[in-house]
């Protein structure tokens, strides 16, 4: 008898709290909050954001949303519109009003953004999709919001996918370590330890340690063991981290480097141009993208995103097609004759640049990362494999593969090497030497505009893009071994991943010259580069 | 050029076997602080003859890497001299300008300017875009007492008698920009990246940064120094720091990043997941002709701090925005309408027009007597203030205003200065600058010294 009217005086409390603060704020309140937006007073703004965030109502998250994607408009007389499907502007608090007088988007910047972020996340806590409650999750778990907590705990207690309860329970961790129980104290301590979470590494090392008079900082053993085994954990998973985060970063500038140096690979590397506008092929690689992105922004906007797969047979087949005209008036007559080769090539790459700026203007152009590309996957805390730079990676094994495979398994290949090993003794046998110079000169190009592809995507697009990449082709050929692929590839991979293993220890600049210097050292007692050469072509060099 | 010449280097050394060491002779870009001597003024500027137009030389690159930023200043001074012209000229003269491209090549900037002033007899000269760039002309500018009006935001720590800067010194935009990121509104930022392209500015920035963050009780440790070569195209392993060393903290990113290195680094943010909200970047030389051909979306809601934005809403700069829209499309200029205006085009402004009013006022085109009548001159400018020339340190009064980028290109100013405030170009946070006195009237006459050069006795005795 006596437990149950303590228990039914408890559910009234329960209910009695829950509903104070439940009430949605009334109807007017909101549209009140939803006019001060756009007042420009910060304070008021600020009031209003918080205000809408609590009432819990169900236009609270479309109004929301919309502030925080600038696509939130209000006229005149405070109306808030958002566009709803296929774009049209609708009342956000529903009826069929229209926009009254001019419309005014309110101004968000970054101090709103950090209030609206776990606002917005809040809301989204009970969402059916469980993408959604995730990305929310982690949202909340990037600050403290002790008012957002008993909120946060519920969903926690209600969640059954392990990620996302993992996620919450960090979020709860944020104002739990700091709060006063003990137990919750130590599961925010067991979660922070298997999330291995380096941004409380500060906090912890102070519950471990002492303060300045020598005092524990935390009274508590169990704590305070807690804390030690939290901060160990989280010391493994820095090391790891570094270590795979730097062997990844390598990776991906070997990637471009490869991509760069694998047309002058052939160019240069078998065919022995040293062509100086191989840079200028890159960059007329990148510009052939962003037309290409152009011609989709105008054609078929709808597919827009599909612009890159298209660019990339259209580089291919417009740098090769310059690659041959080059190759058929000026690089044929220079055979053999190295010096006049590399001043002819410069002029040419001199020429190219000038030729780009009077037809696309000395500005960089913008080519836009396609949706897909961009943004990454976090393989674990602090580490995010970035789409584009993976598409890299698989775009220069693609190339590297192409090339592979034409110089080893088609006539043409067959040819292309019969003639860069001995060009009389192939003209003996009846093959067309003229014809095949041409051939392999723009195969190089154009994979030099598949380069030019990959640069699009990661840096900017400018007519001096070349410039930043011809002195990295030529030290990869060069250190690789001049005339070898495989050379190319270990010389590209092993820069890369030198060069990103020397970075956090020496910085960028030093990281260079350091890199530089082991070059010279290397290509001094080894001139014939990684991969030499064997046989007679070797000794005609 | 020299990327050029190592490229020439990496071409013989591939085709000649590869002997001998590879020699790259590295940027000579730090040379040191101005020491302006006053110097017995030599009269070696030919004198124009006092009806016929007055020369005036516009000194920009209009070709090579800093062409992309130059050329607008180049055509915003044309179009002030157009206005001018307009109006009447100055003292019922026309002005002549004289437009000669010193190719973005630093030697070749001091040459122009001697055959501006010694040729060409130029009245005055606008010009100069990069510090290397000024400290290449500086000597011919004093040594043949010409005028110099420069109109780009630079380090400071220095003052010349014969230039004016109307660009803003570091008090007048890092400062105030670190002030604002470390207030609650800003984020309340309690670690610091300083991130740069390896050259004089970055550096010399950095330098009193740093002083000023630990004068605010920064500790050492809290501080992140990172450098990077020109051109720099991968951010990945700088990105993953600045995130490891952010860490549960706030913190921001000052980034004094140049030109096309931006591009990589602020898409290497996004794609690892650092929006503007978690740590905001601020950057002095990101501004909306470099915003002009990139793909914004990586950028929103990053910080830029200057002393005009093309967004302000006032009548002047209504006024200088349509001006210079309805110039461009009478001149025919290159990409037409997505032309826009920006910081430096506006100090280009400012600084021709305080030089034609100190002209009317000096009745002359003298140097020794505009030099005196620039100092005090306002202009109502396209900031939204009317800015004074300080005739004591020769640095324009300039308001501060802090912004965030947009979607389309454009700011959103979050934070700014009552009105204008004054140049400190020795700055007070860098012990031994703080010494120093930049001021050219009496007794001082000086723009880098601790102690003034015209006695005080020897005042008195002339008196």
């Amino acid at each position: 008898m006596n437990t149950r009217a303590l228990l039914s005086i408890l559910a009234i409390c329960l209910f009695a709290l829950l509903a104070s603060v439940s009430t949605p704020a009334r109807a007017q309140d909101l549209q009140q909050a939803a006019k001060d937006l756009s007042s420009g007073d910060k304070a008021k703004v600020a009031a209003a954001v918080d205000l809408i965030a609590k009432s819990s109502d169900k236009t609270a998250l479309a109004l929301l949303e919309a502030l925080a994607k600038d696509s939130l408009k209000v006229d005149t007389a405070g109306t808030p519109f958002a566009p709803g499907e296929g774009g049209s502007l609708s009342p956000v608090f529903g009826g069929d009003a229209k926009p009254v007088g001019a419309l005014s988007t309110p101004m968000v910047d970054n101090r709103m953004r950090r209030q609206l972020e776990p606002a917005l996340a809040s809301l989204k806590l009970g969402f059916p999709d469980p993408q959604v409650r995730l990305s929310a999750a982690k949202d909340l778990a990037k600050s403290r919001n002790d008012d957002l907590a008993p909120l946060i705990r519920a969903a926690a207690a209600k969640e059954t996918d392990p990620d996302i309860k993992t996620a919450m329970q960090m979020a709860l961790a944020q104002t739990d370590l700091y709060g006063s129980d003990k137990q919750l104290k130590l599961a925010a301590l067991g979660a922070i330890e298997a999330a291995a979470d380096a941004s409380y590494k500060v906090e912890l090392e102070r519950l471990t340690g002492k303060d300045a008079s020598g005092k524990l900082n935390e009274p508590d053993d169990d704590v305070r063991r807690a804390a030690g085994a939290a901060v160990a954990s989280i010391e493994v998973r820095a090391l790891w981290l570094s270590v795979v985060s730097n062997l990844f970063y390598g990776l991906s500038l070997g990637s471009v480097l490869l991509l760069c140096a694998l047309g002058l690979a052939i160019t240069f590397g078998l065919m022995r141009v040293i062509n100086m506008a191989h840079g200028e092929l890159l960059m007329i690689g990148a510009y052939t993208t962003f037309a290409v992105q152009q011609f989709f922004q105008t054609y078929m906007p709808a597919h827009q995103d599909w612009y890159l797969i298209a660019a990339i047979p259209a580089a291919f087949i417009a740098t090769a097609a310059i690659g041959m005209a080059l190759e058929r008036t000026v690089i044929r007559f220079l055979y053999g004759r190295p010096l006049e080769t590399l001043l002819a090539t410069w002029g040419i790459s001199l020429i190219l640049i000038q030729t780009v700026r009077l037809i696309f203007g000395a500005q960089n152009v913008a080519v836009a990362n396609p949706s897909y590309l961009a943004g990454g996957i976090e393989v674990m805390p602090g580490f995010v494999l970035t789409y584009s730079r993976l598409a890299v990676i698989v775009f220069s094994s693609a190339v590297i593969g192409f090339v592979w495979f034409m110089l080893q398994k088609t006539p043409l290949g067959l040819h292309v090497r019969a003639v860069t090993q001995n060009r009389q003794m192939a003209a003996g046998i009846g093959i067309p030497t003229r014809r095949v110079d041409v051939w392999t000169f723009g195969i190089g190009s154009g994979v030099a505009g598949l380069g030019g592809v990959a640069l699009s995507q990661l840096g900017n697009v400018g007519p001096e893009l070349g410039q930043q990449y011809i002195v990295d082709s030529f030290m990869v050929v060069v250190l690789g071994g001049v005339g070898k692929l495989a050379g190319t590839l270990a010389g590209a991979f092993g820069l890369g991943v030198l060069n990103k293993l020397l970075e956090p220890a020496a910085g960028a600049v030093l990281g260079k010259i350091i890199i530089l210097g082991f070059i010279i050292l290397f290509i001094q007692r080894r001139p014939q580069g990684i991969f030499a050469l064997k046989g007679r072509a070797a000794e005609a060099m | 050029m020299k990327s050029r010449y190592e490229l020439v280097l990496a071409g013989l050394l591939a085709s000649v076997g590869c002997k001998g060491p590879g020699e790259t002779a590295p940027a000579a870009t730090s040379a040191a602080p101005a020491a302006s001597a006053v110097a017995a003024a030599p009269a070696a500027t030919p004198k124009a003859s006092d009806t016929g137009p007055i020369k005036v030389g516009i000194l920009h690159s209009l070709s090579g890497t800093m062409a992309i930023s130059e050329t607008s200043l180049k055509d915003v001074a044309l179009m002030t001299i157009d206005q001018i012209n307009a109006a009447g000229g100055v003292k019922g003269r026309k002005l002549e300008p004289v437009v000669v491209d010193p190719a973005s090549n630093w030697p070749l900037f001091a040459e122009k300017a001697r055959e501006l002033l010694q040729k060409e007899g130029v009245a005055v000269t606008f010009g100069c875009w990069t510090s290397v760039s000024r400290k290449s002309v500086l000597p011919v500018f004093e040594e043949l007492n010409g005028l110099l009006f420069y109109p780009v935001q630079y380090e400071g720590e220095e003052s010349s008698y014969n230039v004016f800067y109307t660009g803003a010194a570091p008090n007048q935009q890092a400062i105030p920009a670190v002030e604002y990121l470390m207030s609650k509104e800003g984020g309340a930022a309690k670690k610091w990246v300083l991130l740069g392209t390896d050259y004089v500015y970055p550096r010399t920035t950095n330098k009193i940064l740093r002083y000023f963050l630990k004068q605010k009780g920064v500790a050492e440790a809290d501080i992140m120094e990172e450098y990077t070569p020109f051109g720099h195209a991968d951010y990945q392993t700088i990105v993953a720091n600045v995130k490891k060393f952010a860490a549960g903290t706030p913190t921001a990113v000052v980034s004094t990043i140049n030109g096309d290195s931006n591009v990589p680094f602020y898409k290497e943010l996004a794609n690892q997941g650092l929006k503007a909200s978690d740590i905001p970047v601020v950057a002095f030389s990101v501004g909306e002709e470099e915003l002009r051909g990139i793909d914004t979306k990586p950028l929103v809601g990053h910080l830029a701090a200057w002393n005009y934005f093309m967004s302000i809403e006032n009548p002047e700069n209504k006024k200088f925005i349509a001006d210079w829209k309805a110039y461009v499309k009478a001149k025919n200029l290159p990409d037409g309408d997505k032309r826009v205006t920006n910081d430096p085009m506006e100090a280009t402004y400012v600084g021709i027009k305080m030089w034609a009013q100190a002209v009317e006022q000096a009745g002359t085109t003298d140097v020794n007597a505009v030099r005196q009548a620039v100092g005090g001159q306002t202009v109502k400018a396209p900031s939204g203030f009317t800015l004074t020339m300080d005739g004591k340190n020769h640095h324009l009064h300039k308001p501060v205003y802090i912004a965030e980028i947009k979607g389309d290109g454009q700011f959103q100013v979050v934070w700014k200065t009552e009105g204008p405030i004054r140049a400190m170009p020795w700055s007070p946070f860098v012990p031994e600058s703080a010494k120093k006195v930049a001021d050219w009237s009496f007794p001082w006459v000086c723009g880098n010294c601790t102690e003034g050069k015209f006695k005080t006795d020897t005042a008195t005795a002339g008196l």
